[in-house]
């Protein structure tokens, strides 16, 4: 076993096992704050994916963004959400949560199911890459390639994200200011 | 060499995870969570695939505009959360049932 393989079973163990622990605490802070190593774990993996642009992307915008703005959606919105957390029950399995963990988990062999009879790695076109050389290779830069397809392939997506965005950031900034007629 | 097939089993499972969040959690923020870690296992999908493509990098440019997207939605989801609580002082999915003030 690689080094590189170590490395992701261990990413992939702290991302599963994070996960899973947002998912059942009881406690809300708690919970965001281990989604941080998730999503650190996360960036890990697509570093081992060999994107290490958007393993940056991801902990600039995710990290450093997305999870501010949780924390502080969490603190604005009061006392009343602490106290009714605080008054469930401590049960690890709930009677209530096992229709979601039914749906959760027939989901999950479905999905399992279906990877395995795929076989990604021995995809028609996945040769195809291999054999014309088109395949990323650890010591091949990336952010170069990304850059210019972004300014020339790409440019009608990027520019259409970039209207989107200022609709979001007009779209929010009205909906949470204070006064009549928000 | 790490196979594509230990990516994908990865990423359902925390696509699983999220979509658990999402059916059994009382809390807006949560569920806002669980949105969130069914986003990253699709990204996670898109990044795993793109390194079969060199030379467009489809996978990892539509990884970043999915994270984009991401962002622009989680802003828009928190604005309205915060209304919801002015109006109605709980995020309880569960308990807002009407969309009139």
């Amino acid at each position: 076993m690689s080094l590189a393989q170590i490395l992701f079973y261990l990413m992939a163990f702290i991302a599963i096992g994070s996960a899973v622990f947002v998912a059942g605490t009881k406690n809300l802070v708690r919970s965001i704050f281990m989604f941080f190593i998730t999503l650190f774990a996360l960036a890990g993996l697509y570093v081992l994916a060999l994107a290490d642009f958007v393993a940056i992307t991801q902990i600039v915008i995710y990290v450093g963004g997305i999870l501010v703005l949780i924390l502080f959606a969490f603190m604005l919105s009061g006392k009343e959400t602490l106290n009714a957390i605080g008054e469930q029950k401590s049960k690890f399995i709930n009677i209530n949560k096992l229709p979601a963990m039914l749906l959760a988990g027939l989901f999950l062999i479905v999905l399992v199911n279906m990877i395995l009879k795929v076989d990604a790695n021995n995809l028609e076109w996945v040769k195809k890459s291999i054999v014309r050389n088109n395949m990323i290779l650890p010591n091949s830069s990336m952010t170069e390639g990304i850059g210019i397809n972004l300014m020339t392939q790409y440019l009608l997506p990027f520019e259409a994200i970039s209207v989107l965005l200022m609709i979001a950031l007009i779209g929010s900034a009205h909906l949470s200011r204070k006064g009549k007629g928000a | 060499m790490i196979s594509l097939t230990d990516f994908l089993i990865v990423s359902a499972v925390l696509f699983c995870v999220g979509l658990y969040m999402i059916v059994s959690k009382q809390n807006a923020i949560q569920v806002l969570i669980g949105i969130e870690l069914m986003l990253n296992a699709a990204i996670l999908n898109l990044v795993a695939f793109s390194k079969y493509d060199r030379f467009n990098n489809g996978g990892q440019m539509f990884a970043l505009f999915a994270i984009v997207l991401a962002a622009a939605t989680t802003a828009v989801a928190l604005a309205i959360i915060l209304n919801v609580y002015k109006q109605y002082k709980t995020i309880d999915p569960g308990e807002i049932n009407k969309l009139r003030d």
